[in-house]
């Protein structure tokens, strides 16, 4: 039996096309992805975001606890503060991406994914046994991500004044305690908008304000296509514990300095750094017809081979594009084998799309 | 649930089949196109192209996944919509009208019979879980 979210009824009424992510009963979409994800490029969307797994860490010892825990640094936090962060295992490998959230030197919060909240909680256990420190799971709270241009304007035809211009007041990747809401002004859309923890008591309460408001319920497709657009990685498709965030995009994540730093995955990390990483992940821009999907082969100009980790259609931009893990020599062209057929493509650096805007641009050759 | 009109003809691959003189016309069945969801991609298949029963002849891909369309008999193709490559999405709205793939000579005069609306119903209901 599939897990459901505490919005699973209102989902159902709002005629979502119910899918399993990770053994969790969720909406793929509720009528046209297409039209929700432009719906959160242009005006505003909702994410139910509950399967994910929303973890207090509190204790004396909780920054040496994560300072060893995951690759980038809770020191460059204030309180109020997130961080975008890869947790390694051992060989330098990703076990998870997540956010770790600062509310004081004694207390964090972490949200994980959906896929991997039990290995992971299993995981920061055994670490935390040496440390001063409890975790505790939130089940109680599940977590909405209002996505979208017009999302202050939305919201403030409901939230109280005040509320309100606290969250405006909010810069990106921070977040603060509204009475029994946690808000926090990241997403996974490349769009502004808030991530909103709170009671699961409220949930259809705020989920009728919200659509009143003029914010639309989004599934996991418009999810994907817009993360992907965004060029965020997704866990399990474009890492996961074969690689390290050197090889995925993710090196700005991971805090060498300062030196002396010992978290897990440091060792296997400095190897590979002196040994030369021979992959990387980039974007590609399909230019010929047809749409990239995962796992299709990347042929580079010099004959080297990649994989396409996270392929589909953009529909801000009208083509197909993709993350890829390639040679790390890849040049600026290459080739995608689509259904038998080698179809051109660019290759750029991620983000394709940010604030509704195309973030690259291709110069073509004259013909 | 989904709409299986009783004046066509369906594959157990989810195209539909209309039979006008000694034309036919293929598409994708409305069960296909909500199960691929929104449409965004269409190839369909050079006009004078010969197909064989059972190649493929176009594909549709939607935000999710590819699929490839059978051609039910062997054939010529006469003609084909060039509006569903502009707008894919014409297949979404429309699969039995304005979302039509293919027009196809039969090399066979014999009219080959396919899967009746009732029956077809049953190929759905079978997948249903």
């Amino acid at each position: 039996m599939a897990k459901q979210t505490p919005f699973h009824a209102l989902h159902v009424k709002a005629n979502a096309k119910m899918v399993d992510f990770a053994g969790w009963d969720m909406p793929l979409h509720y009528g046209s992805q297409l039209d929700e994800h432009h719906q959160v490029r242009k005006q505003a969307g909702m994410f139910d975001v509950s399967h994910m797994g929303v973890v207090d860490v509190q204790g004396d010892q909780v920054i040496p606890y994560l300072r060893y825990l995951i690759a980038n640094n809770v020191d460059r936090l204030v309180d109020g503060k997130a961080l975008y962060t890869c947790m390694l295992n051992e060989q330098g490998c990703v076990l998870d991406d997540l956010i770790v959230y600062k509310i004081s030197n004694q207390f964090f919060r972490i949200v994980v994914n959906a896929g991997t909240r039990e290995k992971d909680l299993t995981w920061m256990r055994q670490h935390a046994e040496a440390f001063s420190v409890t975790l505790t799971e939130r089940n109680d709270l599940v977590m909405l991500a209002v996505q979208g241009p017009a999302v202050n304007d939305m919201l403030s035809s409901f939230l109280p004044a005040d509320a309100m211009a606290k969250m405006t007041s909010l810069k990106p990747f921070t977040f603060l305690e509204i009475h029994d809401w946690f808000v926090a002004r990241t997403g996974y859309t490349g769009e502004d908008g808030f991530e909103i923890i709170f009671p699961s008591s409220q949930v259809p309460e705020l989920w009728e304000a919200l659509i009143k408001a003029g914010v639309k319920p989004c599934g996991l497709g418009a999810r994907d296509t817009l993360r992907l657009e965004a060029g965020l990685n997704l866990y399990g498709s474009d890492m996961d514990e074969a690689v390290t965030p050197l090889e995925s995009n993710l090196a700005w994540t991971v805090a060498m300095e300062p030196e002396d730093r010992d978290f897990i995955g440091r060792t296997a990390l400095t190897k590979q750094k002196q040994a030369g990483i021979k992959s990387r992940l980039v974007g590609l821009v399909l230019d010929g017809p047809g749409v990239i999907r995962n796992h299709q082969k990347v042929l580079t100009e010099t004959g080297g081979e990649g994989e396409v980790t996270s392929g589909g259609y953009a529909p801000t931009l009208l083509s197909s594009i993709a993350l890829a893990r390639v040679p790390a020599d890849i040049g600026s062209t290459c080739f995608v084998e689509i259904r038998n057929k080698k179809i051109p493509a660019h290759v750029i650096k991620p983000p394709f799309v940010r604030n509704g805007k195309k973030m690259f641009s291709i110069e073509r050759e004259q013909q | 649930m989904s709409n299986i009109p009783d004046n066509l003809q369906y594959t157990k691959t989810h195209e539909w089949i209309k039979k006008d003189e000694d034309l036919i016309t293929i598409g994708v069945t409305d069960h296909a196109q909500t199960m691929l969801g929104d449409l965004v991609y269409v190839e369909l298949p050079e006009v004078e192209m010969h197909l064989d029963n059972g190649q493929e002849c176009a594909v549709v891909e939607s935000v999710k996944a590819a699929a490839d369309i059978y051609c039910p008999v062997s054939g010529e193709v006469v003609e084909i919509n060039d509006a569903v490559i502009e707008n894919p999405q014409l297949v979404n709205e429309d699969p039995y009208g304005r979302g039509w793939l293919v027009r196809v000579r039969p090399f066979d005069k014999k009219s080959a019979e396919f899967l009746t609306a009732e029956e077809y119903t049953k190929v759905v209901a079978s997948e249903a879980h």
